[in-house]
């Protein structure tokens, strides 16, 4: 029997990037919250400007929780699933600690996407299996909770759209947002500048992208230091707006937020009623339950998913809050892949540059141009940025130019290794019927737990949208001076990813979805969900600051109406 | 002749001269591969210099002498400077094998031994005293995939010590390879500098490489100063 510890008012899985935004408005309010942690604290003596260790190596991830439970990828369910890897972080601050930090709102289009679509070009213009919905509520909606977390966090970026004031500076295209960012945008480069400059020859609309780093002194912490190391290895100053450093921290000196590092949830717990109690959890040897009023999943996509699965009970026979049977139903990940490569015949200046520090590109995003002559909805973000470091760097492509090694390949890399880039090009990615997450039936992890099973495969409209905007990216790096560019297909496999979006979808509709407009089970009332894993549409950009902004209007939901959420 | 690569060539001879402080192609006379077993970096093969302390963790020294030879034609040393040689891959490569990418031994243990036998049966000589091009047109063989007895294929193993090399002549030298910055130097990364200003991107190339390890800042070393050991800085080099 597990050892039961006094009840507390809400249990938070997961101390992450969403965990983390939650706890702040709860204890703030009085609440008093155990937040349950897989892994452990880090600090800024961890993140040496190391490529090899935090790299190539995937440090300190590849020992860690996730990475014992990684799903298990398949593209359609008459092919056998085999077990990849597992990009996440298990730390306080998840995979804030090293992650790229963009930090974008959706496209108000993102959360209409059915109407929108509909009413601009004809009902028959959405894929046909695509179970895409509209949100339940609009961008207007979520504009307070951005604009909570921008500030909470510290978001640098430059604002194109503030109150209907429109900043050719940053994207014309955003939503209408209340006030500024709470910091500039971060520094330009020779780089940014260049791309910047060809962009707007080319009559497009190119601005600095929002980061969650401080580009300025902010609330105690120093500005970036431009060495180049944050992703995958961290921030060696603080700079980087990890919750580990910015609303955990807060919410531990309120007096109200416990964390407990270094233990894995196993079982959310339901009585007959079909109302959760609290969760089990395993630290070191010992099994405790903490009983709580209400628990908050605030683990990633994956996680999310497979602990409802995992949480069989009376009430909820196939998996907690599954009795509609929508527990990892319309699961995407983010077409992120078919980059466009290019080489320069100057050098660009990149060696101290980072993935957040770039040159954003929307006139080809979400529904900002004319879809009316073209055979997909939606579009992508084109960023161009300046990270490089030296083994990388040395894996460059070629370009044709050479075999890869010998004298010839030196050569080439001696002359080039800082005369090369590759845009990252998100894309709108929608869910589709046979793309879904379940419980693996063969692979577990070393407890015994069956790990999670994707199986999902990118339709026709996102390789469409792969091939179109390749050819732009292509224009933009010409224009640039690019003397060679390689667009390398539309096609990518939809492995375990960093965005990884649905599988306990957000809608008022009970049938189709896992929680309520708020964020909690449509089936067990007490239970709310966190993270990506409610969002319905991918947007073209990445969703952190998004589910961030949902976490933190669950959080206040929870804090203002405590009494019917709790029942 | 086919015991050739059973017998390398008297390696207990080479330590003696290494012992006395002559080491290097010159010293070992004929052959026109040396091996790591015996090569020091210049900065370490003066003669006043202590010997280092260094054991093959994961390679036999027949394997190490094959892979030096591979390392060598992926990343020459030639008018463009030192190559994976001069900074020391193998050495990264056989204790990251006894390490991190112990996995890998495997795979290393057997696909060289089937490339020196092929070096055998098509050339006559084990791989590493072939003349370059006979080693370059191999190596093409193992990328291609035409080399038999690879694991898990030729091609793939081929792509995997690729990696390696990479790896041993371009990370942070504190792993053991990218001897004297050597790697960093050939593609002018100007090193790691826990702050870049705008005006030291500006020069890019033309800015002073600063031969840093990450290590060579006491923050990120084992001993610092929060666990209560001071401030001693030994300079953060620490190959072994």
């Amino acid at each position: 029997m597990p050892k039961r510890l006094p009840k507390t008012d809400v249990v938070i899985v997961g101390m992450g990037a969403v965990g983390g935004v939650a706890a702040l408005p709860l204890t703030n309010a009085g609440l008093k919250v155990i937040g349950i942690e897989a892994g452990g604290w880090l600090s800024p003596r961890d993140f040496a400007p190391d490529e090899l260790r935090n790299g190539a190596r995937n440090w300190p991830q590849s020992v860690q929780k996730a990475a014992t439970e990684a799903p298990t990828v398949r593209a359609s369910s008459d092919a056998t699933a085999v077990q990849g890897g597992h990009p996440m972080m298990n730390a306080v601050g998840g995979t804030t600690m090293h992650y790229w930090a963009q930090s974008w709102r959706l496209n108000p289009w993102d959360f209409k996407v059915v109407s929108a679509t509909r009413e601009r070009y004809g009902r028959d213009r959405l894929p046909a299996d695509t179970t895409v919905e509209d949100w339940p509520f609009g961008y207007e909606e979520l504009e307070p909770y951005y604009d909570k977390v921008e500030y909470a966090v510290g978001i640098s970026g430059q604002a194109g759209n503030v109150q209907g004031r429109i900043n050719r500076a940053g994207n014309i295209f955003e939503g209408e947002r209340s006030r500024e960012y709470p910091m500039r945008p971060l520094r330009s480069s020779p780089f940014t500048d260049l791309m910047g400059d060809a962009a707007r020859r080319l009559d497009l609309n190119p601005f600095q992208g929002p980061a969650a780093i401080a580009s300025e002194l902010y609330d105690g912490r120093p500005p970036c230091q431009y060495h180049g190391f944050c992703n995958k290895g961290g921030c060696h100053v603080q700079a980087k707006s990890s919750t580990a450093f910015t609303t955990i921290p807060k919410a531990v000196d309120s007096g109200n937020l416990e964390v407990v590092t270094f233990a894995r949830v196993t079982n959310v717990v339901t009585d007959n009623d079909g109302k959760v109690t609290g969760v089990d959890y395993i630290k070191g040897s010992e099994t405790f339950f903490q009983p709580a009023d209400v628990v908050l999943l605030a683990s990633y996509t994956y996680e999310n998913v497979r602990m409802l699965q995992l949480s069989k009970s009376r009430a909820f026979p196939s998996g907690l809050s599954n009795n509609a049977g929508q527990v990892g139903q319309h699961y995407l990940s983010h077409h992120q892949g078919s980059p466009v490569l290019a080489l320069f015949p100057d050098d660009l200046h990149n060696w101290y540059g980072l993935p957040a520090q770039g040159v954003a590109v929307d006139d080809w995003a979400d529904d900002n141009f004319d879809h009316a002559d073209l055979d997909f909805i939606g579009g992508a973000n084109l960023w161009v940025h300046t990270d490089r470091k030296p083994m990388a760097a040395a894996k460059m492509s070629t370009f044709g130019q050479a075999r890869n090694w010998g004298s010839d390949w030196k050569k080439f890399i001696k002359q080039n290794a800082d005369r090369s880039n590759t845009a990252y090009i998100q894309k709108t990615t929608l869910p589709y019927a046979g793309n879904y997450l379940d419980l693996d039936p063969t692979v577990k992890d070393p407890m015994g737990y069956p790990v999670t099973r994707i199986t999902a495969r990118y339709r026709d409209n996102e390789k469409r949208i792969a091939a179109f905007v390749a050819d732009k990216m292509e224009q933009w790096y010409r224009e640039a001076g690019a003397s060679s560019v390689i667009k390398t297909g539309p096609g990518n496999a939809m492995g375990a990813s960093t965005h990884a979006y649905g599988g306990t979808r957000m809608g008022n509709n009970s049938e189709t979805n896992v929680v309520n407009r708020w964020g909690f089970s449509h089936e067990a009332p007490n239970l709310g969900i966190l993270g990506a894993s409610v969002m319905g549409s991918s947007g073209a950009r990445n969703p952190t600051l998004t589910a961030q902004a949902l976490s933190w209007r669950t959080a206040e939901y929870l804090a203002n109406n405590w009494r019917s959420v709790v029942g | 002749m086919a015991n050739n690569h059973d017998q390398p060539d008297n390696p207990s001879r080479r330590n003696l001269l290494k012992s006395a402080g002559i080491v290097g192609a010159a010293a070992v006379g004929s052959t026109a591969t040396p091996t790591i077993i015996a090569q020091d970096s210049p900065s370490t093969s003066q003669a006043t210099s202590p010997i280092a302390r260094e054991a093959l963790e994961a390679l036999t020294a027949a394997e190490a002498e094959t892979l030096e030879a591979i390392c060598d034609a992926l990343i020459p040393s030639d008018d463009n400077g030192p190559g994976a040689r001069e900074a020391r891959a193998v050495h990264y490569i056989d204790r990251s094998l006894a390490s991190h990418n112990s996995a890998a031994r495997h795979n290393y243990m057997v696909s060289l031994a089937a490339i020196d036998e092929y070096a055998r049966q098509t050339r006559g000589e084990s791989f590493s005293r072939l003349i370059r091009d006979h080693q370059d047109s191999i190596l093409r063989g193992v990328q291609d995939n035409k080399v038999p007895g690879c694991e898990p294929s030729a091609s793939a193993f081929f792509n995997m010590v690729r990696s390696h090399t990479i790896d041993g002549t371009f990370c942070d030298p504190y792993y053991g390879g990218n001897q004297d910055f050597v790697g960093w130097d050939m593609i002018a990364y100007p090193g790691i500098r826990l702050s870049a200003s705008e005006t030291d991107v500006a020069q890019g190339a033309a800015l002073q490489p600063n031969h840093q390890s990450a290590y060579d800042n006491q923050t990120y070393t084992k001993m610092a100063d929060n666990m209560g050991l001071g401030t001693n800085n030994s300079g953060g080099r620490d190959n072994a």
